[in-house]
């Protein structure tokens, strides 16, 4: 991605590069092609949404979407009506608040928690560290679906030991929170295992001199390590956001399907299964859902890339 | 920020007992400090827990405002987990100052541990426990349960399936995003737009993706209208019956893992996009001036040197391909013979209320995992100690 930004000056450069422009856009030719055949070929099926999920019923249900390319103009085939339907009567406006409810939160938490613990693994001394810190990453192996049905009983029963009740009966199942905590859970060992990798490689000379000014760990934290960490923050947010935003199945298991708390992808997961062949409708919810993402994807692209290659190894 | 309140003066009220305790023998006070340490981090966690619980509970009753409603829940998600951390680090400037400091890191790290202990250790081992247990997880069936999973046809089918998809998606979207990658880094002007279309459906969710492809291969029976999916819509172009494409064992397999091909490519293209550029320009030129041709340079010496990247990616891909469950869910719901092994095990779980089945599932998928996640980490951490 650098290299457009280093791109004029390798220009100038170049003395020897005087060609025309037509003799540039002729050169390489076969790879360019290929690029754009790839690209295309990548972009074709979102486009097919895209305008598809602007096309009447009846457009949509008599022509294939590709037929606008030849007859843009027609304006009788172009319509809001798709969005005004889903928004309203199939729920989807409800449901991206619920999205918003459920995200936002199962984003913030999972970091803060995850920073402090960070901290006191790279700063602070105390027996264990190390043994803890190990374990805490050793749960990465674990994926989310050992611990879906456990969890559903622990809200919905709470958990007995001998008798002993060790987790009270919340009742939890269907509410933001259940889904909250179980993303924040499920988010942890990463999020531990990378911001102790930043927060870890900051100089101690800063941590040192601001103790010797008499700063408290808690200072230290909110004050030095927080704003230094910033960019590590970003890049895990970003992942964890859209993680949660695109995720179903957590919200699947843990919310259930009221209208009232169903989240976006459960709506179009929904709108699937009772409108399968409504194409105006599908298409239009599928950009609802897409929406979002797609605008944190443009907007914080650098950050976006870096938090979804280092958040690879999720389990 | 007023549920904050309460649960510090909760915890005032109980500090002081242990404070007096101190005072009185100061040096040999091991015992009560690590007491206070274990109160410190299990205690605050589960009053704060409380405390958002009862904030929320609250508003889950009223039949308030929609809008409203979710505002207050990201007022209490957002700033109660903050509130949490500032009232600890205050019940602890409270203590006597030489327990302070034994305290203080386990109120840092406590709920964090708190939290994968109720979240992933106690499931994950409890998970293991219902697998050998009946459809209500109440009697002890044995290895019942794992001799379903080995046996029946359509949890074989699954299995069959799922090692298609391991073996068929990361290869082609590896290669792909490789080829990709390597032609766009000979590009003067445009590989920043051109890489961020190929990455752009890394933004969609699997449900989304569903949708998107469901409507390329959406198919109508001759003389029911005109095609509207672009595949039939390419297909009956070249003089072709329309095809119900989902429909068609065992090919139906090879159209939902095209959809996971085209969310994956990116992934893969932006990291070997990095790996190619940091090989050394030098060594590229050499080998261009000793004659070698563009395919020589490129499997001679980019590939090897970009070996260990295309194995992150891969193993990668393939943890995240055994877990595809959103995709089969809502293309086909698992019929037609295109079940997963994530699929089963939420259709048995969620779906078919057996939950020992369900459970043994996971187990074999976490069994499954686990060498590859322990390849992965291992090469992931040589990359982190070398970047």
């Amino acid at each position: 991605m650098t290299t457009s930004v280093a791109e004029p000056v390798a220009q100038q450069a170049a003395p020897g590069e005087h060609k025309g422009f037509f003799a540039r856009l002729w050169e390489k030719w076969p790879i360019k092609l290929a690029v754009i055949v790839v690209v295309v070929i990548w972009l074709i099926p979102t486009v097919g949404l895209l305008i598809s999920s602007f096309r009447t019923k009846d457009a949509v249900n008599t022509s294939g979407w590709w037929t606008v390319l030849t007859s843009p103009f027609d304006f009788g085939q172009w319509t809001f009506d798709n969005y005004d339907t889903v928004l309203s009567s199939e729920g989807f406006g409800n449901a991206f608040l619920n999205s918003l409810a459920v995200t936002i939160p199962a984003t913030i938490i999972p970091i803060t928690i995850a920073a402090f613990a960070a901290y006191a693994f790279s700063w602070m001394e105390f027996k264990g560290r190390q043994i803890m810190f190990v374990a805490v990453v050793g749960l990465l192996v674990v994926p989310l679906q050992m611990a879906l049905i456990p969890l559903l009983r622990l809200y919905s029963s709470g958990a007995n030991i001998f008798g002993v009740t060790v987790f009270p009966d919340l009742d939890l199942n269907g509410t933001y929170m259940a889904v909250w905590l179980a993303h924040a859970g499920f988010g942890l060992p990463l999020a531990v295992y990378l911001l102790r990798n930043y927060i870890g490689s900051l100089p101690s000379s800063i941590i040192e001199s601001a103790k010797l000014d008499g700063a408290t760990h808690f200072e230290i934290f909110t004050r030095l390590i927080v704003p230094l960490s910033v960019p590590a923050l970003a890049s895990f947010a970003i992942f964890q956001f859209l993680w949660v935003w695109n995720d179903l199945l957590v919200a699947l298991v843990f919310l259930g399907g009221t209208p009232d708390v169903r989240v976006v992808t459960q709506a179009l997961q929904e709108l699937n299964g009772s409108r399968g062949q409504d194409w105006h409708l599908l298409t239009a919810g599928a950009f609802i859902t897409m929406v979002l993402p797609l605008t944190v994807f443009f907007a914080l692209q650098r950050f976006f890339v870096r938090g979804l290659t280092a958040g690879s190894v999720k389990g | 920020m007023s549920d904050r309140q309460p649960e510090t003066a909760d915890l005032e009220d109980a500090a002081p007992e242990p404070e007096r305790v101190i005072r009185e023998d100061a040096p040999g006070s091991g015992v009560v400090i690590a007491g206070l340490r274990l109160l410190a981090s299990l205690a605050v966690p589960v009053i704060g827990f409380f405390v958002l619980y009862w904030a929320f509970d609250f508003l889950r009753d009223q039949e308030a405002n929609r809008v409203l409603l979710v505002i207050v829940a990201l007022v209490v998600g957002v700033f109660g987990i903050f509130g949490l951390y500032v009232g600890m680090d205050q019940v602890v400037n409270r203590l006597p100052e030489n327990v302070q400091e034994a305290v203080r890191p386990f109120v840092f790290v406590g709920p964090a541990l708190v939290l994968l202990a109720v979240f992933l250790v106690y499931p994950a081992i409890n998970t293991i426990w219902i697998s050998f247990l009946d459809a209500n997880g109440e009697n002890w069936v044995g290895l019942e349960n794992y001799g379903f999973v080995f046996t029946d046809e359509e949890m074989l089918r699954s299995i069959r399936n799922t090692v298609g998809w391991i073996i068929i998606v990361p290869f082609i979207a590896v290669s792909v995003g490789l080829l990709f990658a390597w032609l766009v880094d000979k590009l003067r002007r445009g590989e920043a737009l051109a890489k961020s279309m190929i990455f752009l459906p890394m933004a969609i969710s699997f449900v989304g993706a569903s949708i998107v492809w469901r409507f390329v291969y959406s198919f109508r029976p001759e003389g029911f209208g005109e095609q509207i999916g672009l595949l039939n819509g390419i297909w009956t172009g070249l003089g072709f019956e329309p095809v119900s494409w989902l429909l068609e064992e065992p090919w139906n397999n090879l159209l939902l893992m095209v959809i996971m091909v085209w969310l994956q490519t990116g992934f893969a293209m932006v990291i070997l996009s990095a790996a190619i550029k940091a090989v050394p320009d030098d060594i590229l030129e050499a080998a261009r001036i000793d004659g070698a041709t563009e395919t020589q340079v490129f499997w001679k010496v980019v590939f090897p040197s970009i070996l260990s990247s295309v194995v992150v990616v891969t193993t990668t891909m393939v943890i995240t391909v055994m877990k595809v469950f959103d995709i089969v869910f809502v293309m086909t719901t698992g019929q037609f013979g295109t079940e997963v092994i994530a699929e089963r095990m939420i259709r048995w779980f969620f779906r078919l209320g057996h939950d020992g089945r369900g459970a043994a599932v996971a187990v074999v998928l976490f069994l499954a995992i686990i060498p590859i996640m322990l390849i992965n980490v291992r090469r992931f951490r040589a990359e982190e100690a070398i970047r």
